[in-house]
């Protein structure tokens, strides 16, 4: 239970082509984020899968049924959204249960499973309180109760941790990759943070302007990426992209390599630059350089390394890591 | 020692403001106070004297006194069931975009701009008037006999025109209610499988409630005083029939020249809104909790 494909599915509002035609696969039990910058259709992708956006062409299969015109209710699909959508005058009791009550289960089962739900959420203290009484966190814990007691073929979360402070953030990432486990139901995750792509996903679709990037697991992103624009987008700080006489050294049109590739040297490499900006991070230092004949580059040190501003130091590119793209740019292999 | 200072420079502030608001309530309520234990008739001149309780004794014993307030109490219950039930379709039609929904608003909003006696009159003759009326062409069109509306059911077209007055202010709230419902809440019943009824009974409705409440108890403040609508139409008659509490105090000091009796009148109207007051908060009143 749990697959979903699409098949040349795309989507236009007015004279807008949001999505202009897109093929994927989500195999059952995958963890899939969508990620990409805002603007470039991942929500909107999310919400034809989910059925609450009509798709202007194309076809939707789920576990190989044709759900393009079925009503969201119907795909079996649960949606966890952005600002949590919870009813307000109904209690967290209530909320969890609305599907089942809508769906005219019976009151005892409709009892066991929200409770079972809630016990699985740890929300069983707060079964009777009204949304507004929650925090964050456990607004978001309801939000995914409601969902769970559905026995959806897959979850759909949209930017679901958006709204949480940033300690929180990381505790509902590893809480959600956690019901993944338990559950191993297919889930399909918006976001426009490459962390909790790279940490979350089985399976990472980078999207940009409604087109797919790349699809893959998140290692291959990062040591495979297909062009420019997932080699940019995944990884932080982000990749160092040169281009004129250094690439052409290389037969590329430009050249990238990641922060963590540059091993930095006060005697000697092959390029030298003056240290900007030191982000000391602890365990961790970002430079932000200014290399001779190349411009400004980024470098991780490790949180030893002692420099500061206005220094003169030596960096050396790792031959093996070195990124090479052509003029179109794409990734040269 | 510095808020305290800011504190009685406030309330040395705010007193002007105070004893004004406080006069211009007090002076007129203690001066019919003060009447209403008065035999004071304009046609007696100088002939005031002590009556004690006589007047109240007159007033709650008339037998117009009851049915003026039955007729209130219709016309209040009967005007808020027809504007919040027509409030919320109105709303929830108005909520759906549409061509040419700026000019629909303004049209729907313009008969709460029109003044009471002006509708009033215009309702009376242009469509009311059992002879040249609208509805009267209407149902002569249709081969019936034209129904003399202010003759005939006086209170119930009083309450139709009244409704039609304030069937704009409950839209206008319930629409912006309607407005500022979160879409994504209606999204997500949508996915939990709720149809448009289930939609509207158990996420739409609630969400309204305060709204409502709001309306409800706005619109009963206005009811309770409606006057210009009774007198431009029918006196308040035939007979009592369409005599309100109000009117009943207005007919009693003003056409009967009989101010005791009138200021009378007025303290029990203004205990019975008290009342309703207090009914209202403690059936409703809990919606406006946070």
């Amino acid at each position: 239970m749990g697959s979903i494909s699409l098949k040349q599915v795309s989507k236009v509002f007015g004279d807008t082509t949001v999505i202009p035609g897109l093929d994927l696969q989500i195999e059952e039990g995958e963890f899939v984020v969508f990620v990409g910058p805002s603007g470039c259709g991942k929500s909107t992708l999310l919400r034809l899968i989910a059925g609450l956006e009509d798709v202007s062409g194309g076809v939707i299969e789920i576990d190989g049924r044709d759900a393009t015109t079925i009503a969201p209710a119907k795909r079996g699909l649960a949606m966890v959204f952005q600002s949590y959508a919870l009813y307000p005058h109904m209690s967290v009791r209530k909320n969890i249960g609305f599907p089942l009550k809508m769906a005219k289960m019976d009151k005892a089962e409709i009892d066991r499973k929200v409770e079972g739900a809630a016990s699985v959420l740890n929300l069983t203290d707060y079964l009777e309180r009204r949304p507004g009484q929650l925090s964050g966190g456990q607004r978001q814990r309801v939000a995914i109760g409601r969902a769970i007691v559905r026995d959806p073929a897959a979850f759909l979360f949209d930017e679901p941790l958006s709204n949480l402070d940033a300690a929180l953030r990381v505790n509902m990432r590893l809480e959600i990759s956690e019901l993944h486990q338990q559950l191993q139901t297919t889930m399909i995750y918006v976001t426009h943070d490459q962390v909790e792509a790279m940490t979350m996903a089985d399976k990472i679709v980078v999207l940009q302007a409604g087109r797919i990037e790349q699809v893959g697991s998140p290692l291959d992103l990062y040591h495979k990426p297909r062009n420019r624009f997932v080699a940019g987008f995944i990884g932080s700080p982000k990749m160092n992209f040169i281009e004129g006489a250094e690439a052409a050294r290389h037969d590329a049109a430009a050249i990238g390599i990641r922060p963590e590739h540059l091993s930095l040297s006060k005697t000697e490499g092959d390029w030298k630059g003056t240290v900007g900006v030191a982000e000391h991070l602890g365990s961790d230092t970002f430079l932000h350089l200014n290399v001779d004949d190349i411009g400004a580059m980024t470098a991780r040190a490790s949180g030893e390394f002692d420099v500061s501003h206005g220094d003169r130091i030596f960096l050396s590119p790792r031959a093996d890591k070195i990124h090479r793209f052509g003029a179109d740019g794409n990734a040269i292999p | 020692m510095s808020t305290r200072q800011t504190r009685t420079a406030a309330r040395l502030m705010m007193s002007p403001a105070v004893v004004l608001l406080l006069g211009w309530m007090i002076i007129p309520l203690s001066m019919t106070i003060y009447f209403s234990f008065l035999r004071y008739n304009l046609l007696m001149p100088g002939t005031e004297e002590w009556a004690g309780l006589m007047n109240y004794r007159f007033f709650l014993t008339d037998p117009a006194f009851f049915s003026a307030m039955g007729n209130t109490l219709l016309l209040v219950g009967g005007v808020l069931t027809i504007t919040v039930l027509g409030g919320i379709a109105l709303g929830l039609l108005l909520d759906q975009p549409f061509f040419g929904q700026g000019i629909v608003r303004i049209l729907v909003i313009a008969p709460f701009f029109v003044m009471p006696t002006v509708s009033a009159l215009v309702w009376k003759n242009m469509f009311m008037n059992p002879v040249n009326g609208l509805f009267a062409h209407a149902a002569k069109f249709l081969g019936m006999q034209p129904y003399d509306f202010l003759a005939v059911s006086p209170l119930f077209s009083i309450i139709l025109i009244v409704a039609w007055q304030w069937l704009p202010f409950s839209t206008l709230i319930l629409l912006t209610a309607l407005q500022s419902l979160d879409s994504e809440q209606k999204e997500a019943s949508e996915m939990d499988g709720a149809g448009p009824v289930s939609q509207f009974i158990h996420i739409v409705l609630p969400h309204l409630s305060r709204a409502i409440t709001v309306v409800i108890l706005i619109q009963t403040i206005f009811l309770l005083s409606v006057f210009a609508e009774i007198l431009v139409t029918t006196n308040g008659g035939p007979g009592y029939a369409s005599t309100n509490i109000t009117y009943l105090v207005y007919a009693q000091s003003l056409l009967q020249f009989d101010v005791g009796g009138g200021s009378a009148g007025g303290i029990v109207a203004v205990i019975l809104a008290n009342i309703v007051a207090i009914f209202l908060m403690r059936m409703i009143g809990k919606n406006l909790e946070v």
